[in-house]
């Protein structure tokens, strides 16, 4: 479980997060909904510490974040996954050698165990045998793919997830989100989803918060997105006149 | 301009002491170190000695003209040579000009990384990349660089050599009888602290320019640039300081 409170942001001037306080449970798939620029990335940043918040305070299981020392954050870090909204693999490495990385750097296990973790984690991704390739050899969707790979190598107990499924097809961000989806619920983690993917809030949305104009607008879970009076929500989820009307329609017929 | 000064200056010397921390895992440090001294001495060696063939022999004929006419013995040719290279031009010119190949690479590699996230991913597993992306290079510059300006102080006395004897303007013994005049191996002790410093100061300014760019592509070609004029700065300012301190 991961808590923030009273999360307050700003860059210079402009107040990006104003008084954020969410409670992100583990074995759930908790996301961040919001549009372009809602400040969803600048929050996941400040959750994994990557940002420092002008205020507010953040707590992983009860370990009061801001707080830790170095090596507790050391040892905290190596229980956290992250894929970035570009994937962020090192392209001087090869895709095993992306995966490997962290276990290269923090544990003692020997080749062949490293070989199987990979492996292991490839075929989660369903991306056996790409083992050899170079980021730049393979799709924008692979890539976010061996990001995921990469990010539960070492078994993390927190999953952070910034934007998994943009720039990718339909089919296969569907594909994504259950693989994700999965994880969360096999292994107990706390997951944190950053999207814009209307698919995905009502697929997987088991804690969706919106963040709209730099403050929490809404917060429910996925069934409950469509009887939802929030202004800002049906705004972003039903966003074309379109789905407005059909929205119309399926509260007709409840 | 006194505020920017003292903000980077303060903010490099924090990122040399996150730099300078026990690593924390040897051999991922140690294949590292081990391909960045691969990378900056092959591939400087070339330019290197194409350089230094050229310094010895500017200043063998240089010095040729200016004690022409003058009760000054010729084979003083050789000696100049030798301690001008070793003194002040092998070192001074190989560290100038690796600030120029060396260290805008490695301000555009790890900028490149900043800008691409890949820091920040590294980050997030636990990694102190400050040390991990930097002091393999610091180290590598350190060893590599003193071995290519003792290959460049060799290669200009060859240069010397060529540019003078063959054209007659003295001879093989004299130009050889001047290299084993005067000698001061403490004038070899100079050239390698002067490397080594140079070694340090292009690296940790050059990765400094580029573990904190921002922004997009012109921001790191200007990181770049920063790298080689910087470096270029301090690398003068630490030979006219090593100077002073070492022959005063
Ligand atoms: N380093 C920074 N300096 C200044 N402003 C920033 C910085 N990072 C983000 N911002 C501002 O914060 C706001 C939120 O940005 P953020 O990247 O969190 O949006 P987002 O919700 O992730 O959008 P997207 O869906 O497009 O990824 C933006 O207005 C942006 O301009
Ligand atoms: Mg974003």
């Amino acid at each position: 479980m991961i808590r923030c409170e009273n999360i307050f942001k700003s860059f210079d001037e402009t107040e990006v997060l104003k008084d954020i306080s969410i409670v992100f449970e583990s074995g759930k798939n908790n996301l961040i909904i919001g549009k372009s620029g809602a400040g969803k990335t600048v929050l996941l940043k400040i959750l994994v510490g990557l940002l420092n918040p002008t205020s507010g305070k953040i707590w992983y299981d009860g370990h009061d974040f801001t707080s830790l020392n170095h090596k507790e954050l050391q040892k905290l870090r190596n229980e956290v996954g992250m894929l970035f909204q570009g994937s962020a693999l090192f392209d001087s490495m090869t895709v095993e050698e992306n995966i490997r990385f962290p276990m290269d750097m923090f544990t003692k296990k020997t080749k062949k165990e490293k070989k199987n973790r990979v492996n292991y984690c490839l075929e989660r991704v369903n991306l056996e045998g790409i083992n050899d390739q170079f980021p730049s050899e393979i799709s924008g969707g692979m890539q976010k793919r061996v990001g995921i790979a990469r990010s539960i190598v070492m078994e993390p107990n927190y999953l952070f997830c910034d934007e998994p499924n943009s720039g990718l097809d339909p089919k296969t961000s569907i594909v994504i989100d259950e693989l994700i989806s999965n994880i969360t619920y096999d292994d107990n983690i706390t997951t944190i989803i950053n999207t814009h993917d209307m698919n995905s809030v009502l697929e997987i949305g088991d804690n969706i918060n919106l963040l709209h104009n730099g403050k929490l607008a809404w917060q429910g879970t996925k069934s409950e997105v469509l009887k939802s009076q929030s202004e800002e929500l049906v705004d972003f989820i039903f966003a074309s006149p379109f789905l407005k009307k059909l929205r119309g329609q399926a509260i007709d017929e409840l | 301009m006194i505020k920017p000064l003292l903000f980077h200056t303060g903010r490099y010397f924090v990122m040399l002491g996150s730099t300078l921390r026990k690593p924390s895992n040897f051999r991922m440090y140690w294949k590292e170190t081990v391909r960045q001294m691969y990378d900056i001495g092959v591939g400087s060696v070339t330019i290197v000695v194409l350089i230094s063939v050229f310094i010895g022999a500017v200043s063998a004929v240089q010095f040729s003209y200016q004690i022409g006419g003058t009760f000054i013995p010729k084979y003083y040719i050789g000696y100049i040579v030798r301690d001008m290279t070793i003194i002040e031009l092998a070192p001074t010119f190989t560290g100038l000009v690796l600030a120029g190949k060396v260290g805008s690479n490695m301000a555009s590699e790890i900028g490149g990384m900043r800008q691409k996230e890949h820091i920040d991913a590294m980050e997030v597993m636990g990694v102190n990349t400050a040390s991990y992306l930097i002091l393999p290079k610091i180290i590598a510059a350190v060893v590599i660089i003193p071995i290519l300006v003792s290959i460049g102080a060799f290669v200009s006395i060859i240069g010397g050599y060529i540019a003078s004897v063959p054209f007659g303007d003295l001879t093989n013994l004299d130009y050889i009888k001047g290299l084993r005049s005067f000698f001061v191996p403490f004038n070899v002790v100079m050239m390698l602290i002067k490397a080594l410093v140079f070694a340090f100061i292009l690296t940790s300014v050059s990765c400094y320019q580029g573990y904190y760019v921002e922004g997009g592509s012109i921001e790191l070609g200007k990181a770049s640039t920063n790298a080689v004029v910087i470096s270029d700065v301090m690398i003068l300012l630490a030979d006219y300081i090593i100077v002073l301190m070492l022959t005063t």
